[in-house]
C-alpha cells in the first residue's frame, strides 16, 4: 500500500504542524507515507470564485503528482470533496467546450485514491482507537465539505472519542457554515465575520479547552476571531490531537486555556 | 423585473449595514431557526423522502425539457374550460396585459393573493401608475404593503418584523388604507390576527377583481392550484368576479397525478406542515360558482433564457418553499432586503442573476452571497445544486461568455471590478503549477514573517482583519520540513538508522520550530 500526504497548500505554508501531525500519526500505525514534492493547489479559491479554467492544470499537476501511489490522504475536508466532487466536473466542462488535454483521465485517476484524513483512518486502515492521549476537554466543529460533500459523519466523533483524557463537549449548531468559504470570507467579510462570532460564541458557551476542526482554513478564520478577541479557547486541527500521545504529548506554541465549567456531552 | 429593484447596493454593501441591526438579526434567528427544526422533523416523517424528492426533481426536469408542448397543452384546456390565455415575454407585457384587463372592467381596485410573480415584475407598481389600488391580502404582504416596506422572505414575507413593530404598523397605517386599527391594538397574535381579517374582510366583500398567481398549473387539465396557509387566498380566488392569475411558465405540471408527489414535498418543506392548510384549484370558469372571468398571464421574462442554460435550468425546479432561505445562515444574516429581488436567500443568488443578468453592480454580486455550506442543497425537495449554479454564475460573473439573451446566443463582457482578482488568480495558478516558484514564494513568506502584521494591509486585508487577526507564519513550510527529514534519514540510514528512528521525522507535533497556534 503506498500512501502519500496531500499537505494542501494553506497546510504547506501556514500549519506545517498539521502535515507533521499526519505523518507521525500514520507512522505509528505503521503506514509508510510519501510527500511527493511535485504537490501544491487542489485549486479549490480558483475554482469557487469562478476561475474553472485556472484550475484544470492543478487537475493534471496532481493526478500526476500522486500517479505512483495507491492512496492520497488529506487533512482537510474541503480539499479532499474539490478533488472527489469538482474533478470530474471540470474534466467534463472542459470537454464539453472542445478541450480534454487528459484532463478525464486525470479526473478519474485523483478521484478514486483521495481521502480525507479521516476516512482514511476509519475505512482504510479500519481503526477508530488510534492510541492517542489528550487530557483536554474539546469540542468538535464538523466543516462544511467534510459533513455534506463528503459525508464523513461520526467518523471524527469516533476517532475523538477513542482518544485517552479527551473530554468531548457538545457544540451547539455544530453542523451551522462557520463562515471562512474561501474568497467568501473577503468578498462578503461582515456576514462572514457574523457567522464566526456565533460559532466562537457557541464555542465558548461549550466550556472547552480546544476547538477542533479537520479544516485548517475554517480554523483559520476561527482562530482569527479567537486572537482578536483574546478569548481562552484554542482552534486545534483534529490531527494534532490524534498525533498527541503520552509520550509525545501536543505541546502547543501557547499554553492550552485552563479548564472551565460547562455542558457535557451526555 | 421589478423597478422597485432598481439601483438598490450590492450584496456586500447591503449586508454591511444589515448584519450590525441587532433587532433584524434578533427577529431572523429566532424566525429561522424555529422552522429549520420543524421542517426537519416534519421531513423526517417520511421514509420516502428521498425518493419524493427525486420523483419532484424528475417531474420539473421532464416538463422543462418538453416546455414548448406542455405550455400549449395548458393553453388549448385553460382555453376549453373557458379562460383567457396571454403571453407575457416579459415584466412590461405582463404589467400591460394586466392592467388593460383591469381597466376593461372599469374597476380601480383589485385585491391580490400573495404571489411572487408579481412582485417580481413589479404589478403593483404598474397598476398603481394607471390608477388601480391593489391590495395585499396574505397577512404578511399586508403587513409589508402599510409599512411602505418590501419583502424578506418568499414564504414570510415580514419575516424581518416582530410582533411589536407589527403592532405599530397596523395602529399607524390600517386607517389610510382602509378600516382602522382597534384603538388599544394590543401585540398578541390573536388581537393582531383579529385587526387584519376585519380589515381585509371589507376589501374582499368589495372587490370585484382579484389577481393571484399560482404554485403549479396541470398542462392536462388546464387546472390552477394555489396553496396558503391563511385562506385569504381562497377569498381572492372565489369571490371577485374576475380573476388575472399571472404565472411563471415553469410552474407547470403535465399532469393532475404529479401533483401528489408536490402536495407532500411542498407543505413540508416550507411550512413544517403534513398537509397545507389551504389547496385551491380551479379549472377555467364554471357557472354559478367562482369568477365569471378567467385570464391566465403566463410570464416568461428571463425564464426561456434560464431554460437555455444546461446547467443553471436547474434552478427552474424551484416550487418556492423557501427551505433555502430558511436554513441559510448568509440570509440569516444579511435578511432578504440585501438580496434586492423578489427572491432572496440561496435560491434567489441563482434565480435572480439568470433572470435580470449579471449586468447590475447587485446582480453580479449575488452569485458571491453564499459560503458554498451547502445546506440549501441538501434541504432543497426538488434537488437543486445551488452551490454548483452559483459557482457556475461565477464564472459568469468574472469571465463573461455565452449567454442567451431574449433568446439568442450572445457573448457578454465579464462584470465591472475583477481584473485585479483575474490576475492575481492566474498569477497564482502559475506560480502553484511551478514548484519553484512556489517554494520561492513560501520562503520569501517565512523569511520575511516577522513583518507580517495582526491586520493585513489593502482593501482584501482589511475586510478580513477588520474582525479577525491573520494567521502567524511559521518559521519552516512543511515541505522545507519533510526534505530536512528525508535529508537527515538518509544521513541516518548510512549510519544504519532507519527515518522513523531518529532525525527531524520523531519530532511530535507543535514542537518544532513550526510551532503557530
Amino acid at each position: 500500500m503506498r500512501v502519500a500526504l496531500f499537505v494542501t497548500c494553506v497546510n504547506d505554508l501556514l500549519y506545517p504542524d498539521t502535515g507533521r501531525a499526519v505523518v507521525t500519526l500514520l507512522e505509528r500505525l505503521g503506514v509508510e507515507v510519501g510527500f511527493p514534492a511535485a504537490q501544491s493547489c487542489c485549486g479549490q479559491p480558483q475554482f469557487n470564485t469562478g476561475y474553472r479554467h485556472e484550475t484544470e492544470p492543478l487537475v493534471r499537476r496532481y493526478a500526476a503528482a500522486f500517479d505512483d501511489y495507491d492512496y492520497v490522504v488529506t487533512p482537510s475536508g474541503s480539499c479532499a470533496a474539490m478533488v472527489r466532487d469538482n474533478y470530474p466536473r471540470i474534466a467534463e466542462r472542459a470537454a464539453d467546450e472542445g478541450r480534454d488535454d487528459g484532463l478525464a483521465e486525470a479526473a478519474a485517476a485523483a478521484v478514486p485514491k483521495t481521502y480525507e484524513l479521516t476516512e482514511f483512518l476509519v475505512d482504510v486502515l479500519g481503526v477508530t482507537d488510534v492510541g492517542a492521549h489528550f487530557p483536554h476537554t474539546v469540542t468538535y466543529h464538523p466543516s462544511c465539505h467534510g459533513l455534506r460533500l463528503l459525508g464523513l459523519g461520526e467518523r471524527p466523533r469516533r476517532l475523538l472519542e477513542a482518544v485517552r483524557g479527551l473530554e468531548l463537549r457538545e457544540l451547539e449548531g455544530a453542523e451551522e457554515c462557520c463562515g471562512f468559504g474561501g474568497t467568501f470570507s473577503v468578498k462578503n467579510a461582515d456576514v462572514s465575520a457574523a457567522m464566526g462570532e456565533d460559532k466562537v460564541r457557541h464555542a465558548l458557551d461549550s466550556g472547552a479547552q480546544v476547538l477542533c476542526g479537520a479544516d485548517n482554513s475554517c480554523l483559520m478564520h476561527l482562530d482569527g476571531i479567537l486572537r482578536r478577541r483574546e478569548a481562552p479557547l484554542r482552534a486545534v486541527h483534529l490531527a494534532e490531537i490524534l498525533a498527541s500521545t503520552q509520550e509525545e504529548p501536543y505541546r502547543p506554541a501557547r499554553p492550552l486555556p485552563p479548564v472551565t465549567t460547562g455542558k457535557t456531552r451526555p | 423585473m421589478s423597478g422597485t429593484y432598481v439601483g438598490l447596493p450590492s450584496f456586500p454593501r447591503a449586508a454591511q449595514d444589515s448584519t450590525k441591526d441587532t433587532r433584524l438579526r434578533a427577529n431572523l434567528t429566532h424566525a429561522t431557526h424555529t422552522i429549520r427544526a420543524k421542517r426537519a422533523a416534519a421531513v423526517g416523517e417520511l421514509a420516502d423522502w428521498p425518493a419524493l424528492r427525486a420523483a419532484g426533481a424528475a417531474i420539473k426536469d421532464h416538463t422543462l425539457r418538453h416546455l414548448d408542448h406542455y405550455l400549449l397543452q395548458l393553453e388549448e384546456a385553460v382555453t376549453a374550460a373557458g379562460g383567457t390565455v396571454h403571453w407575457a415575454a416579459d415584466a412590461d407585457d405582463a404589467n400591460r396585459i394586466v392592467t388593460e384587463l383591469v381597466r376593461a372592467t372599469g374597476e380601480t381596485e383589485v385585491v391580490k393573493v400573495k404571489s411572487m410573480a408579481t412582485q417580481e415584475i413589479g404589478l403593483n407598481e404598474a397598476l398603481a401608475e394607471a390608477g388601480i389600488h391593489a391590495y395585499e391580502t396574505d397577512l404578511a404582504e399586508l403587513i409589508v404593503q402599510l409599512g411602505d416596506d418590501r419583502p424578506s422572505h418568499i414564504l414570510v414575507p415580514a419575516i424581518h418584523k416582530n410582533r411589536r413593530e407589527i403592532r405599530d404598523i397596523f395602529t399607524d397605517a390600517m386607517g389610510r388604507w382602509g378600516r382602522p386599527a382597534p384603538q388599544d391594538l394590543s401585540d398578541s397574535p390573536a388581537e393582531l390576527a383579529e385587526a387584519a381579517r376585519l380589515h381585509l374582510r371589507e376589501k374582499f366583500l368589495r372587490a370585484k377583481v382579484a389577481v393571484s398567481g399560482a404554485n403549479f398549473m396541470v398542462a392536462e387539465t388546464g387546472t390552477m392550484v394555489v396553496l396558503e396557509s391563511e385562506g385569504n387566498g381562497r377569498m381572492c380566488l372565489t369571490l371577485p368576479e374576475t380573476l388575472i392569475s399571472v404565472v411563471g411558465i415553469e410552474k407547470t405540471v403535465p399532469s393532475f397525478r404529479d401533483l401528489e408527489v408536490f402536495l407532500q414535498t411542498l407543505p413540508r418543506s416550507s411550512t413544517a406542515e403534513r398537509m397545507n392548510p389551504y389547496t385551491s384549484m380551479w379549472t377555467g370558469t364554471t357557472d354559478d360558482d367562482g369568477p365569471r372571468t378567467f385570464h391566465l398571464v403566463l410570464l416568461d421574462n428571463g425564464r426561456t433564457d434560464t431554460l437555455a442554460d444546461p446547467t443553471g435550468r436547474a434552478a427552474l425546479r424551484c416550487i418556492r418553499c423557501s427551505a433555502c432561505l430558511n436554513v441559510c445562515p448568509v440570509y440569516e444574516r444579511a435578511g432578504g432586503h440585501a438580496y434586492g429581488s423578489a427572491y432572496p436567500g440561496p435560491i434567489g443568488a441563482i434565480l435572480t442573476p439568470q433572470l435580470r443578468g449579471t449586468a447590475t453592480e447587485l446582480d453580479a454580486s449575488l452569485p458571491y452571497a453564499s459560503s458554498l455550506c451547502g445546506a440549501c442543497y441538501d434541504v432543497c425537495p426538488v434537488a437543486i445544486d445551488i452551490p454548483q449554479i452559483l459557482v457556475h454564475l461565477r464564472e459568469r460573473v468574472v469571465q463573461g461568455g455565452q449567454v442567451t439573451l431574449r433568446g439568442s446566443r450572445t457573448t457578454i463582457k465579464p462584470a465591472k471590478g475583477h481584473a485585479t482578482e483575474r490576475a492575481a488568480m492566474r498569477a497564482a495558478r502559475w506560480t502553484l503549477d511551478h514548484p519553484a516558484a512556489w517554494r520561492t514564494t513560501q520562503k520569501l513568506a517565512t523569511r520575511t514573517r516577522a513583518l507580517h502584521p495582526r491586520h493585513a494591509p489593502g482593501h482584501t486585508g482589511k475586510a478580513w482583519s477588520d474582525s479577525r487577526d491573520l494567521p502567524e507564519l511559521p518559521a519552516q513550510s512543511f515541505r522545507d520540513w519533510w526534505q530536512q527529514r528525508e535529508r537527515a534519514a538518509s544521513a541516518g540510514k548510512d549510519t544504519g538508522k532507519g527515518p522513523a528512528a531518529g532525525g527531524a521525522g520523531t519530532t511530535g507535533p507543535g514542537v518544532g520550530e513550526g510551532g503557530s497556534r
